[in-house]
């Protein structure tokens, strides 16, 4: 079943492969070497991004696990020779760190975690996986191939194949591991003292054995138990420390060992960031920047937050959909050459080819553009290449100082909006930011009571908030925001000023004081509806007054500059929109592809017969839709013989007008043989299975769906 | 399951009393209207369907059936006509499913699909589609019956295979039926209840178990829209437990075998459809002129580090091939076959050592190989190769360690994986660890190519390969032995054929048989006749199963038609 093919000419292909077929395939549009450079360069800067990104996520987790890796066994450090009082204590360090659910992501945390523990505390890192130890025999073998390996790395001198004999002889047992752990510290240590002390002072003279359970859960309590209880015997001949990676809840070893076995563990629990958090992060660092000028459109935006939060919890998969939107980007819009850095957008725009040109006089945004022009600037546009492309320059300015200003924006707004009571715009930025690029977010309800809602802040909140926002703005290079900035502090310091005023505002309480004074009812009630009338008509006081300029303000900047992307020109030159694309090559349904082919043929076959109206399929479809639509109407057994038959009368009538009476017979066997074949496919497609129940039978395996 | 006995006397009967289609269109014809009352019915009807304890209810499905069945028998073709030659049978026939309504209505179906295209055939048909959409499901019966037996008999007429009896009767009606055809645009409910009446008062002690169960199976399609939805909900959870409630397989009984179709084996069967036209040819070639319009962004998303997934309708193989020759004549590449029947992980990994690696040597596992091959393809970034793969979601693929190692195998960056998948249950195969180790990128390519190569391995159900399989090997093992040999193993053939009604048939009693062979003088000892059942046990030719009684029973285990053949082809050899 497998077949090789060597090219018979032992030609290497060019290296710059990729980009070759990035040509190859884009050949018809301008510059795709300069749009295949531009992708892979933007690429390569996110990927480093996000990288730096989960390193600074995980440092404080992984600082955490170091620090307890190395007190578990300082004990031991020092008193190496007296071991023997240490034999009371049979508990063995523990770390259970909790991971989520998104288990993808292990691998990288787990990656780092080992990079930090052989850089400053230990050479001896083993990783177990639960698919690797069925049971306790392989389980150690696996610990100490891996643990032997470690040595043969930090010492791979003279004897690197007696090691590797050893390896397959050694019986794999608790003495042959420890026996193998003194030899190594015994070696290492009398040997070289200074040498040591220069080459790897990071690591002690008693480096702990670190062991870290990838999956936890799927450890069969079975080998864990006995691994402990075997390990905790010789925890005073070997530092042991245990790593458990968890995905759930650190419930689950107490539900995993029973408690004579947990009793063995010295339990620490780590908690690892939040894959939300995570993505937070993300998004705010890749998306919500100036730094990089290709961005995503609502929708796609919407399709990979939903795969992420309703699939799978994967950060990794988000920054794969995210290249996914890069490449695909790159690679369908020929325009998306100038969706580069400010620096490089000149010279490009000024070596465009009139192709271009004509592209970008195509683009819808930009025709919107020169519609609204007056004629004579429309006619330059449209017949000009200097001056269209003089134009685009500033559009792109344009475009690139928009986004600056409305990240900035944006933020100040989500400082603003993430602290109302049931977040009407959201609690996560990244639901502002999609509310906003979707539509003009103004004139949404959901805008309209947040702001009702601000108007109701109180002086402390309104206060705090509005130095973030101070310190947002401060921290924009550009000059744009400076009046901002400064309006904002002058309301800053009216707000301070109220505060030294308010004393006086202790005249409305002598009216309550007069209260106090004895009446008769009348007088009472006179006073009352009296108080009542003066509150109601009661003018806002200043601080009221300040608040609803405050908002006013808010509300000013947010129209200015929190416009959606898709009505800036020129826009799809920066923008990915194919969200439709994007959740076909990630989030597919094939079993909505196969009954849409199997139900609606027409909508492949484009032939004007298979054509029907509503639910109903043609008598002239492909035959396995025929005989998929026919099973659909059986039970759970299906008898062949009715299925044949009622696809002959089908099929029979299909072909009426040619079906001669000539060879009927060859017909039908024709008619038996296409049926053969319908029916076989449908049973590879797994619709059906043979039956034993009943001669002559199959089995249905799908129910609904008709 | 069959229908106890009594409804097929019952309906014998009824045909009996039931007079030619003349009569009943007539009937028909006369009755105009009135179906706003019906369709009121019909509604309350469906609404209560669901509430079996009332009794009078599920009567009148089961009142219905059963003038479906009127109607079909006394347009006179009826499932008890003893139809001589099983090769040609009628549309109609298939109605005696005897089944609750859900069986019968692939029938159903089948006719409303034969009735479709003849729009232009008959121009004055062409309102009733339209029409008879609207009207309840259970009319429509009616309607198609006639329709297609007004094709059907069309057809018979030239293929002139029918009964005598059924020809006839059908040659008269048939102008008629022609110039009536208009009627059915306003298709008469009224009929419809008469005929109930009259069914109910010549069968109603004729309720059968079966018919009751009728009254669960799903209302008519056509009532109002909203009432189906409610119903829809409770109902697929109802037909579910319906399906799965009850051991009894309500479908007809009738085999193949009694078909009297021969068998197609799988080159006549391959014969023939290289024969039969491809429908829709040029679409599917535009179909697929779209996907190969892709190959180099495939190209460049494999070389990005992704692999490629192609899903839909169509056997996708060609469109790989062309992929394969097109784009890949200059690269290391493999092609697995993963459809192949005996295709595994091993083999792929081997011929990827060995071939690809240029390694000798065998390893311990398959999980060691992987490592080699990890190495390997990390110390050398110049190392590249391209794994296609035909049907990864196989039967011999789609276990748990397979899919675990090939995955690993495509994450390797200078690997690039393009693999085709068909089940509609493929994607379960993979979880997200998996999922992120493939690092799939989704196309669907639904291409309407038939499965050729796929299905020609598959141990096809319709195709004739076990029983021809078994026949040859029967005969040729039987060759080779003695004259007494045969003679024995003839004894126990026909002993089975015997008892062939019997379906606890145990086999034959070893000491039985002993008698029946000494009697024969085929033997002389149990000694050698255990000797010769060895042989035979050797060949596969035999079963030996021990009973509860300790008692040694022997049984052939080839389906009876295969021994029938068997025993004719030895008598003739004899």
């Amino acid at each position: 079943g497998c077949f090789v093919f060597k090219p018979s000419s032992k030609k290497r292909r060019l290296s710059d492969k990729t980009g070759h077929d990035f040509r190859s395939t884009s050949s018809d549009s301008e510059d795709t070497e300069l749009r295949f450079v531009t992708c892979q360069s933007l690429w390569n800067q996110i990927k480093l991004e996000t990288q730096q990104i989960q390193e600074d996520l995980n440092k404080q987790l992984l600082d955490n696990l170091v620090s307890f890796l190395s007190r578990s066994h300082s004990d031991f450090q020092e008193k190496t020779t007296k071991w023997t009082c240490r034999m009371k204590f049979r508990e063995i360090p523990t770390a259970a760190l909790v991971l989520g659910v998104n288990v993808t992501d292990h691998d990288l945390t787990f990656r780092s975690l080992s990079d930090v523990l052989q850089e400053s505390i230990t050479p001896y890192v083993a990783f177990l996986e639960a698919k690797d130890c069925p049971g306790i025999k392989n389980l150690m073998q696996k610990l100490m191939g891996q643990l032997m390996n470690c040595d043969i790395e930090v010492d791979s001198l003279e004897d690197e194949d007696c090691v590797q004999v050893s390896q397959n002889r050694i019986r794999c047992s608790m003495p042959s591991l420890i026996s193998w752990y003194e030899s190594v510290t015994q070696k290492t240590d009398p040997e070289t003292p200074s040498k040591k002390r220069n080459s790897s002072s990071r690591h002690w003279q008693f480096p702990p054995v670190v062991v870290i359970f990838k999956d936890m859960e799927s450890f069969t309590t079975k080998v864990l138990k006995d691994f402990i209880v075997i390990s905790s015997q010789h925890i005073h001949e070997l530092p042991l420390v245990l790593v458990f990676g968890i995905a759930t809840s650190p419930m689950i070893i107490h539900r995993l060992l029973p408690h004579s076995v947990s009793s063995l563990l010295c339990i620490e629990l780590f908690q690892s960031l939040s894959c939300k958090d995570h993505l937070s992060t993300i998004i705010d660092k890749l998306l919500l920047t100036s730094q990089f000028p290709f961005k995503l459109g609502v929708k796609v935006l919407q399709v990979l937050i939903n795969i992420f939060l309703y699939h799978d919890f994967s950060v990794q998969n988000f920054v794969k959909g995210f290249q996914l939107c890069i490449v695909e980007h790159f690679y369908s819009q020929p325009l998306s050459v100038l969706c580069c850095h400010l620096v490089d957008i000149k010279k490009r725009i000024y070596s465009l080819s009139h192709d271009q040109c004509e592209n970008i006089r195509r683009l819808p945004s930009f025709r919107r553009y020169v519609e609204k022009q007056e004629s004579g600037t429309q006619v330059a546009l449209l017949t000009n290449d200097n001056f269209l492309k003089e134009e685009t320059e500033n559009l792109l300015e344009d475009l690139h100082a928009y986004h600056e200003n409305y990240v900035l924006i944006l933020r100040c707004l989500h400082v603003f909006t993430s602290s109302l009571p049931k977040y009407p715009l959201g609690k996560q930025i990244r639901e502002l930011h999609c509310a906003c690029l979707e539509n003009q977010v103004w004139e949404t309800e959901e805008y309209e009571s947040s702001l009702q809602l601000a108007r109701m802040l109180n002086k402390s909140d309104l206060v705090t908030m509005l130095q973030q926002c101070v310190e947002i703005l401060m921290s924009s290079p550009g000059k744009e925001f400076d009046k901002t900035v400064e309006k904002l502090k002058e309301f800053l310091t009216q707000f301070q000023n109220l505060e030294e005023a308010s004393q006086e505002q202790d005249v409305s309480v002598s009216s309550q004081k007069e209260l106090q004074k004895k009446t008769d009812l009348y007088h009472l009630q006179k006073t009352l509806l009296e108080l009542k009338e003066s509150r109601k008509s009661k003018k806002l006081t200043k601080f009221e007054m300040l608040r609803f300029e405050v908002v006013d303000y808010i509300d000013r900047l947010v129209r200015k500059y929190l416009v959606p992307a898709d009505n800036r020109t020129l826009y799809e030159i920066m923008y990915f929109n194919a969200a439709t694309v994007l959740r076909g090559h990630l989030n597919a349904a094939p079993r909505t592809a196969l009954h849409m082919a199997l139900n609606n043929p027409h909508w492949y076959l484009k032939n004007q017969a298979l054509k029907c109206d509503g639910g109903g399929i043609s008598n002239k479809a492909p035959d396995i839709c025929i005989v998929y639509k026919l099973h659909l109407e059986c039970g759970r057994l299906i008898n062949l013989v009715d299925w044949l038959e009622a696809f002959s009368t089908v099929v029979m009538a299909a072909e009426e007008p040619n079906a001669d009476a000539a060879s009927s017979d060859q017909v039908d066997d024709i008619i038996h043989a296409r049926f053969i074949r319908a029916v076989s496919e449908l049973e590879l497609l797994g619709f059906i299975k043979p039956s034993k129940q009943k001669t002559d039978h199959v089995a249905r395996l799908t129910w609904g769906g008709c | 399951m069959s229908r106890p006995e009594g409804t097929r006397s019952g309906r014998r009967s009824l045909q009996v009393k039931f007079v030619p289609d003349e009569d009943v269109l007539k009937h028909i014809v006369d009755d105009a209207g009135a179906k706003v009352r019906k369709d009121k019915a019909q509604l309350s009807a469906s609404v209560k369907r669901f509430v079996k304890k009332l009794e009078h209810i599920s009567d009148k499905e089961a009142q219905e059936i059963l003038e479906e069945e009127n109607y079909v028998a006394a347009l006179g073709i009826c499932a008890q006509d003893p139809v001589g030659n099983g090769s040609n049978i009628s549309g109609g026939e298939v109605y005696s499913f005897q089944t609750p309504k859900r069986s019968n209505k692939m029938a159903e179906l089948a006719s409303e699909l034969a009735l479709t295209p003849e729009k232009n055939v008959t121009p004055d048909h062409s309102k009733c589609p339209e029409k008879t959409a609207k009207t309840p499901q259970s009319k429509m019966h009616l309607l198609m019956h006639i329709f297609s037996l007004l094709f059907q008999n069309k057809k018979k007429e030239f293929v002139s295979t029918t009964p005598y009896r059924l020809r006839k009767r059908l040659a008269a009606p048939d102008p008629y039926l022609e110039s009536e055809s208009e009627y059915s645009a306003s298709c008469s409910e009224e009929e419809d209840e008469e005929e109930q009446k009259e069914v109910s008062i010549v069968l109603s002690d004729q309720k059968t178990p079966a018919k009751t169960k009728a009254a669960s199976t799903p209302p008519p399609r056509n009532s109002l829209a909203k009432k189906i939805k409610e119903q829809k909900m409770d109902n697929l959870v109802e037909e579910y437990f319906e399906a799965h409630s009850s051991s009894k397989v309500l479908t007809s009984d009738r085999t193949l075998q009694k078909l009297r179709k021969r068998r197609l084996n799988q080159q006549t069967l391959h014969d023939l459809l290289k024969n039969a036209p491809l429908a829709y040819a040029a679409e599917i070639r535009d179909l697929n002129q779209q996907h190969e319009s892709l190959f180099s962004k495939w190209m460049l998303q494999l070389h990005l580090g992704f692999n490629i997934v192609l899903y839909g309708l169509g056997s996708k193989r060609d469109l790989l091939e062309k992929f394969r020759t097109s784009l890949l004549q200059d690269s290391v590449h493999l092609v697995v076959n993963g459809y192949f029947p005996s295709i595994t992980v091993r083999s792929i990994l081997n011929s990827i050592t060995e071939e690809v690696l240029d390694h000798i040597g065998t390893f311990r596992s398959p999980l060691d190989q992987l490592e080699f091959i990890t190495k390997r393809f990390k110390e050398d970034s110049s190392l590249e190769l391209y794994v296609l793969i035909h049907n990864l979601d196989s039967q011999m693929l789609r276990g748990e360690r397979s899919q675990q190692i090939l995955a690993k195998l495509s994450s390797l960056p200078s690997i690039y994986l393009i693999a085709s998948i068909d089940h509609i249950n493929a994607p379960l195969m993979w979880d997200q660890a998996k999922l992120s180790l493939y690092n799939w990128l989704w196309y669907e390519t639904t291409t309407f190519n038939p499965y050729v190569e796929e299905t020609s391995y598959e141990n096809s159900l319709l195709v004739q390969q076990s029983g021809s399989l078994a026949l040859s090997s029967l005969t040729h093992v039987l060759h080779s032995l003695t004259l007494n040999a045969r003679g024995i193993f003839r004894l126990l053939a026909r002993h089975q054929l015997e008892k062939k009604d019997n379906p606890s048939y145990p086999g034959l009693s070893f000491q039985d048989f002993y008698q029946q062979c000494r009697e024969a003088f085929l033997v002389n000892s149990d000694l050698t006749l255990r000797a010769q059942l060895t042989e035979f046990r050797d060949h596969k030719l035999i079963r030996a199963k021990r009973g509860a009684d300790g008692v040694e029973y022997l049984l052939i285990p080839v389906d009876d038609s295969t021994l029938t053949d068997f025993l004719e082809k030895e008598d003739e050899d004899v």
